[in-house]
């Protein structure tokens, strides 16, 4: 049972209302590049929900391949979805940085973009496959990385506060579901299970708002030009 | 060719108001710029690292600098502060800089060297990997001997020998493999081919038996197979297809009697065995593990089940699995399988047995993220070499880029098992995340920093100074990953300790192969991008020696091969690079010999033998199919080839009845004894004395011994797998096989016999086929790759015409020859570029020039006697010839004939040029003066061909009156009637002339601008004025200021008079004499006109160009018929309307006036600058600050403004605030120049010396001593080329280190007037009055670079 599959799931709703906002009055042109954005969003996030949920299964791996299609769709169907949804959250970190007038310059390349995503699969993979001592090593290790992440690609105090929330709010909620007995975890440590699952989500938000980020400044370039031909 | 980018405004600079010449530093500002990007990418430390640059530079560039400031500045004007005043951090800095430096320079000097040195450390850094197992999942074995066989203790002992690591503890399970042979013997006539397995199958039934049912008792008690075999549960559940064949529960014991469920009733009532076989073989393509395969225990092929098995030996196995080792057991099994069926010749070893590892199994399911992971790999190293941009190859900068990092990860590896660490982590996994953190960062930096040094520097400083730019960045950025990496060393987990050791490791291998490898490779590159550039510049500049016209030969006095005493020749770093022929003359040896068609082809014909060679049904099968029937172990059954086919197919089919009709006669061997003789047709009977009948040979070999290993290396995880055991990273052993040997004889096959076996289909009809099939397939084969052969052929030709010229691939050898030898060139197809710059003298004036003005395309030029030629700027052509005004009555009233005359008795000396009917633009070669468009231009317009066309409109002002070529206009005065009759006669005699709408007034012009002296020239031969006498004093006035804008020539006279000329017609256009006050200055800028007065008034002209309603209409020009020019078309009608005039501009007389950017900036006496709009003549600053009158201005479009004065200072203004940015004093006299460029500001003074100083911080770099009355003149041609004039010369300067790089001499004799003006133009053209001519100069290497 995959367990960061279910990160960034309460930012969904909140992150449509506020990337509507500015661009209620905006030319319907806007309006659809949005929805590209959003759908191109929803796609990557289904995408890393499965890759990452073989990640997790990895442990107990069959050799005899018939049942490999089973096992990327082992988690239930419902969860792929919800993490393509919240992974539009990407489009509430351009929204806000808009909003704050600070527009976010740092390492705007698809380059470092594509860097951010290879350390957040890594750091899945590592919490996948390292042995870890203890929970408490684990959960420290992660968040380190999902630190460093942060530090090393992001470094807007939006993109952290934004990140912090965000995951404090998907662990609540993937509590929430566990106590209402939507699934449980296979392990039966609950403090395992919180301790590491937020660092997780840290580090989602935060490669999800790079990859919007991007895409939002590739329309927003791409609008301007278009403007100047005009 | 580089994008227009937004951002390319931002830093481009103007040295000169003219529009072309902005264009072209548009272009240069481009190329230093790159693009936003960059901009970006490089953050704000680019400023900070600018001024680094050139600090390790110690090139004492002026020993006058050092003197007069008397401490030590750096190049770049900087005082070095003393060493105590700098923190530790600029010290580091400063010296981490330096150390760049001068590594770049190492770098860049000893590429091969260098590139061998590092490829050298990264191979034996790579070494200790030799020893590491290859990364793979294909099993390990390790062999012991069965008699001392102990199952390995759980725990790994010390002394483990070569005991691999895995070797501990029980394995899964031992394999003990029945082998069985069993053939019939002796095979009878009667048998069918179904024989040759149905029976030997069927003894696996009873080996089951007895195996199964082997009891073995000694004094431990009784053992069975029951207690010792491996007991499995059920099958894995997807594999219900697999439960009627495979046991479910029980003994793991696995044979051919599986297929019949071990039932011997099934397997007698089955008709078709093989279908039975077959039937559960998987569809389409399968893994190498089959059930076949699984069943058998050999591979397929080796089996001999099948109709066409020649040697009619059966081989299968039991396969039994144990899961104890009972030594005693399977010695008991051994001996009584033996007893029951011994194989006499059996020499099989049976006292080793194997244990076979299995490495860890990669699922699908794992495969995924593994491949998103890497995938995700390749998109960071594409998005991040996609921005490796500005070198000559993309794809090879690239390439060195990942095999920078690539490389530098081996190394970690390597070194890290060289200091005894072994990873244990999964390779494959970690790989991408190692690059990822290593990074491809530094190298782009490092590219980008590089490619945007200046273009013309040389290559090694290119690279040192890139280097140096990024040396900080690159450092802090190092050790802040450093610091990071060692964090996670502190996590105390093994597997990210390891990680991070690997990582820490690859990244300073990385910044060593970046420093060493990378940096190297960049060099080449860049160097090759220079020599590219001059590849291609060598067509145009063969194509552009033919193009230039013979005559115009005539007017250059020196030929184009001049001889080289006038041109001395500096061989330095700029120029250099424009011989380089050895490379070249490589490229061409190449290409004359057809080195790369010979070794496609000669590789195309390798490659069909090879593929022949090697082909299934080629050759080699061939050659081994002679061979093995030649050899006493050949096959037994058809092994008789039959002579008549050329190219043998391997014979599968054993069926004797229609192949061995002949026996190979010819062959020199005798046959063997054991050869098949079994069966006999009626035509072979005469053989049969001579081979006994024998059966079946079992021949037990080397390869029985262990069968398994002819398996695929999935056999044993794939068994183990049906049944959910995992292999990975376990072991299993194998015990040495048990071989059996069944004979059975052919009544006992008959016996065996299923009714339909019979009915089979005749042996000989299968047979037939498949000899036939195999002979097809053999063509087949052949056929497809003869084809494939041919296609290769010409897909590469076709790929060799693509790239390859078309001139030499089309033609022979001898035809391309002749071709070139056309050219000029040697025999090489390389022409030699000209190093030396040889000028193109411009000859015409008779008197010294005075103005000059360019639009890049056109030049023109006015010289004292008031004479304006215009020029063609590319070729030196004079294209119009525009004379002295108020000339043109006395020609009127006297007939040119008589003026030339009258001239040539009075001309001098030094006039005698014009004269010289050589010169083309006297007299009777008069037509060499017009270009090349005035002829083909047709005829007049009908409504004017038979009357002259008396416009007053044209001509309000008598004394401007035109004289020049418009042929019949102008000859309006005063006295109408006369003047039109005078027209009239006048037209006639151009008939004589072969182009009579030019000829009419063209002779006078060349000849009355000699006469015509200006005002101001005392000492011209103006005393001819009073042979003129027509005219009166008041149209005796000279061109004081020139302006050239499209083909439009603005000319500002002493009169007060604005005039406009038609550049290419030589026509007046419009004149405006509204105010007499003489223009001391003319700024043309798009439509608008501002003239400076000489009582310090501005006028604002607006230049209207109204398209002619119809010819009719008043003032349009006479003659339609010339072709347009780019901006005017010759039936536009021009008015030149005063917009306003500004009476008190200044108060005392405008000396300066430049307009850029909208601005209009006026230099008075007064000692101040004005500027003013241009929109709307609105003054918007006045700025004060100079001491002395203004002297010279300098402004450009991105509004930089600096002036200077007759204090000798220079002041830099802020354009948009009025504020001054600067002020220094710089010179002891009259500033008399000033130019600027992005990081410097260039002046000259009455002092003759040329200051740089540094624009940002107003310190002087150096100064260049001048020839005395020379000093006015210089010009930028690119950001670092500076060229001045001197006395008859002109000299270039690299404007970065003050370096003299060339004089050119412009006149032979070397005497020579000083070079008082120069004009760049944007071909990156000089041009400079020389006296009373002018001097085009070409810099050819200037233009490569900047494209």
């Amino acid at each position: 049972m995959s367990n960061s599959d279910r990160r960034q799931r309460p930012g969904s709703k909140e992150s449509h209302r506020c990337s509507w906002g500015p661009y209620i009055s905006a030319i319907t042109n806007r309006t659809t590049n949005l929805f590209i954005r959003g759908g191109m969003l929803f796609s990557v996030g289904v995408f890393l929900a499965l890759v990452l949920n073989l990640l997790q299964v990895q442990r107990n791996v069959t050799l005899f391949p018939p049942d490999v299609i089973s096992s990327i769709f082992s988690s239930a169907w419902w969860v792929p979805p919800c993490c393509g949804t919240a992974s539009v959250i990407g489009l509430l970190y351009p929204c806000i940085d808009s909003r704050l007038g600070e527009p976010h310059k740092f390492k705007r390349e698809w380059s470092s973009v594509m860097r951010c995503v290879a350390v957040f699969v890594g750091i899945n993979h590592a919490s996948a496959k390292v042995d870890f001592a203890n929970n408490v090593q684990l959960s420290l290790t992660l968040a380190a990385l999902s630190i460093g992440l942060w530090w090393t690609f992001d470094r807007s105090r939006s993109g952290f506060g934004l990140g912090v929330s965000i995951s404090l709010l998907a662990t609540l909620a993937t509590q929430l579901l566990v106590y209402n007995g939507v699934f449980q975890y296979t392990s039966p440590d609950f403090l395992y299970i919180r301790s590491w699952l937020p660092c997780i989500f840290f580090a989602g938000v935060i490669t999800m708002g790079n990859i919007g980020r991007q895409l939002a400044l590739y329309e927003h370039s791409f609008l301007q030009q278009k403007t100047h031909q005009d | 060719m580089f994008p227009s980018l937004p951002g390319g405004q931002a830093k481009q600079s103007c040295t000169l108001p003219e529009p072309r010449r902005e264009h072209y530093v548009n272009c240069n500002a481009q190329v230093r710029l790159k693009n936003p990007c960059t901009a970006a990418f490089r953050g704000r430390k680019q400023v900070a690292s600018r001024e680094t640059t050139w600090s390790p530079i110690s090139r004492s560039l002026d020993a006058l600098r050092r003197s007069v400031l008397g401490r030590p500045v750096l190049p770049n004007g900087r005082e070095l502060t003393t060493p105590t005043r700098m923190t530790l951090r600029e010290q580091l800095r400063k010296k981490i800089s330096a150390a760049f430096y001068r590594h770049g320079l190492l770098c860049a000097s000893y590429p091969v060297p260098i590139i061998l040195f590092t490829s050298a450390s990264i191979l034996t850094c790579c070494y200790p990997l030799l020893r590491l197992p290859l990364p793979g999942t294909g099993p390990v074995e390790f062999t012991t001997g069965v008699r001392d066989y102990n199952v390995p203790f759980h725990e790994p002992q010390g002394d483990l020998g070569e005991r691999p690591d895995w070797y501990h503890g029980p394995p899964v399970a031992y394999i003990q493999q029945v082998l069985v042979k069993a053939a019939v013997s002796p095979w009878d006539s009667s048998l069918v081919p179904v024989d040759v397995f149905r029976s030997p199958l069927g003894k696996v039934f009873s080996l089951l038996e007895e195996i199964r049912n082997h009891v073995h008792t000694d004094s431990s008690g009784i053992r069975s197979l029951e207690a010792l075999c491996l007991q499995v549960t059920g099958l894995f559940p997807g594999l219900r297809r697999m439960q009627s064949v495979l046991p479910e529960h029980g003994c793991l014991l696995v044979s051919p009697g599986n297929y019949w469920q071990n039932q011997r009733e099934l397997f007698d009532s089955d008709p078709d065995l093989l279908r039975t076989i077959q039937k559960h073989e998987p569809k389409g393509l399968h893994t190498s593990a089959t059930l076949r395969d699984l069943l058998f225990g050999v591979p397929g092929k080796f089996t001999g089940v099948s109709h066409y098995n020649r040697k009619r030996v059966v081989t299968y196995t039991i396969t039994v699995v144990l899961s104890h080792y009972d030594a005693s057991f399977l010695n008991s099994l051994r001996n009584r399988l033996k007893q029951l069926h011994p194989s006499a010749n059996c020499s099989l070893r049976d006292d080793h047995m194997v244990h076979v590892h299995f490495k860890e199994e990669i699922g699908i399911a794992e495969l995924i993220p593994l491949v998103t992971t890497y995938i995700i790999l390749f998109a960071y190293i594409y998005f991040s070499t996609r921005k490796i941009d500005m070198v000559k190859s993309k794809w090879g900068l690239a390439l060195a880029a990942v095999v920078t990092v690539l490389s530098s990860l081996l190394m970690s590896v390597g070194l890290c098992t060289l200091f005894g660490l072994t990873p244990t982590l999964n390779g494959g996994e970690i790989f991408p995340y190692l690059v990822v953190v290593i990074g491809l960062e530094n190298v782009l930096v490092l590219t980008k920093s590089v490619v945007s040094t200046p273009v013309d520097l040389e290559v090694k400083l290119r690279i040192a100074q890139g280097l140096s730019n990024e040396s900080w960045s690159i450092m802090k950025n190092m050790a802040t990953e450093l610091c990071i990496i060692l964090i996670g060393y502190f996590t105390l987990v093994p597997a990210i300790q390891e990680f991070c050791l690997f990582a820490v490791v690859g990244l300073v291998s990385d910044f060593f192969l970046q420093m060493f490898f990378f940096t190297t490779v960049l060099s080449i590159d860049i160097r090759r991008m220079e020599l590219a550039d001059l590849n291609r510049r060598l067509p145009a500049e063969a194509g552009l020696l033919p193009q230039k016209p013979v005559p115009l030969r005539t007017r250059e006095v020196p030929p184009p091969p001049r001889p080289s005493p006038h041109t001395i020749t500096l061989q330095t770093p700029a120029f250099r690079n424009l011989r380089l022929p050895k490379r070249l003359r490589v490229v061409y040896f190449l290409a004359r010999t057809r080195l790369a068609q010979r070794i496609i082809m000669v590789g195309t014909v390798i490659w069909i033998g090879i593929l022949v060679y090697t082909d299934p049904a080629g050759i080699r099968t061939y050659l081994a199919a002679q061979v093995s029937e030649q050899s006493p172990l050949g096959d037994h059954g058809g092994g008789v080839l039959p002579p008549h086919l050329p190219v043998a197919p391997v014979f599968r089919g054993g069926d004797p009845t229609s192949t061995l009709s002949i026996h190979p006669a010819p062959d020199p061997t005798t046959l063997p004894e054991n050869q098949s003789q079994g069966h006999l047709g009626p035509a072979r009977a005469g053989r049969l004395p001579h081979a006994p009948p024998a059966g079946p040979q079992i021949t037990w070999g080397a390869d029985d011994e262990e069968g398994w290993r002819r398996l695929s290396f999935r056999h044993w995880p794939s068994l183990f797998s049906y049944y959910n055991i995992t292999l990975a990273k376990k072991y299993i052993s194998i015990l040495p096989v048990i071989p059996v040997t069944i004979h059975l004889n052919p009544q006992e096959a008959i016996d065996m016999r299923h009714p339909q076996d019979t009915r089979h289909p005749p042996p000989s009809i299968p047979k037939v086929s498949a000899d036939f099939q195999t002979d097809l397939t053999l063509y087949k084969v052949a056929a497809l790759g003869l084809a494939a052969g041919v296609l290769l052929v010409l897909l590469l030709f076709c790929l060799y015409r693509v790239l390859c010229p078309r001139n030499y691939g089309q033609n022979g050898v001898a035809h391309g020859r002749r071709r070139r030898g056309d050219l000029p060139c040697d025999d090489y197809g390389y022409s030699p570029p000209v190093s030396e710059i040889s000028p193109l003298l411009l000859r015409g004036h008779s008197m010294d020039i005075e103005c000059l003005a360019s639009d890049g395309m056109l030049l023109a030029s006015c010289c004292l006697a008031g004479q304006i030629r215009v020029w063609d700027a590319q070729t030196g052509d004079c294209l119009t010839v525009i004379p002295k005004p108020g000339l043109g009555r006395s020609i009127s009233s006297s007939g040119c004939w008589e003026q030339r005359d009258a001239w040539d008795s009075l001309s001098g000396a030094a006039e005698s040029e014009c004269a010289d009917p050589s010169n083309g633009c006297d007299g009777a070669l008069e037509d060499e003066c017009y270009p090349l468009r005035r002829r083909s231009a047709p005829s007049r317009p009908p409504l004017f061909t038979n009357q002259p066309d008396l416009t007053p409109l044209i001509d309000t002002n008598f004394a401007s009156l035109p004289p020049s070529n418009v042929s019949t206009p102008p000859r309006v005065g005063f006295d109408f009637g006369g003047l039109v009759e005078r027209a009239y006669t006048e037209h006639e005699p151009p008939s004589t002339y072969p182009s009579p709408s030019s000829a009419s007034s063209s002779p006078h012009s060349c000849t009355l601008l000699q006469r015509s002296p200006s005002l101001g020239d005392s000492t011209g031969p103006s005393t001819q004025d009073s042979a003129v006498g027509t005219q009166g004093s008041g149209d005796v006035s000279s061109v004081w200021a020139l302006e050239l804008r499209g083909n439009l020539i603005a000319a500002g006279r002493s009169s007060g008079k604005l005039e406009l000329w038609d550049a290419v017609e030589g026509s007046l256009r419009c004149s405006n004499e509204d105010s007499v006050s003489g223009i001391t200055a003319l700024a043309f800028l798009s439509n608008r006109i501002v003239a400076a007065r000489l009582n310090g008034s501005l006028d604002f002209f607006n230049v209207e160009i109204n398209k002619p309603l119809g010819l009719l209409h008043r003032g349009a020009p006479c003659r339609g018929s010339v072709p347009p020019s780019p901006c005017y078309s010759s039936e536009d009608v021009i008015n030149c309307q005063l917009t306003r005039s500004v009476q008190c501009a200044h108060h005392k007389p405008i000396t300066v006036l430049r307009a850029a950017a909208g601005r209009v900036v006026t230099g008075s006496q007064d000692h101040t600058v004005r500027v003013y709009r241009l929109e709307d003549s609105c003054c918007l600053f006045t700025l004060q600050g100079h001491s002395g009158g203004i002297t010279a201005i300098y402004i450009d479009q991105t509004m930089v403004l600096a002036s200077g004065g007759q204090d000798g200072a220079i002041c830099l203004w802020d354009v948009l605030t009025g504020s001054r940015v600067s002020h220094v004093y710089g010179h002891r006299g009259d500033v008399t120049s000033l130019v600027c460029t992005n990081s410097c500001v260039i002046s000259s003074g009455l002092d003759d010396l040329i200051c740089i100083w540094d624009r940002s911080t107003g310190i002087k770099l150096y100064s260049i001593q001048q020839e005395v009355g020379c000093g006015a003149s210089l010009g930028v041609i690119s950001e670092s080329l500076l060229v001045t004039g001197g006395q008859g010369c002109v000299s270039f300067w690299d404007l970065n280190f003050g370096d003299l790089l060339q004089t050119v001499y412009l006149s032979p004799s070397g005497d020579g007037q000083g070079v008082r003006q120069l004009l760049v133009l944007d071909n990156a053209a000089i041009v400079c009055d020389f006296g009373s001519e002018l001097s085009l100069v070409y810099v050819p290497s200037v233009l490569e670079k900047l494209d």
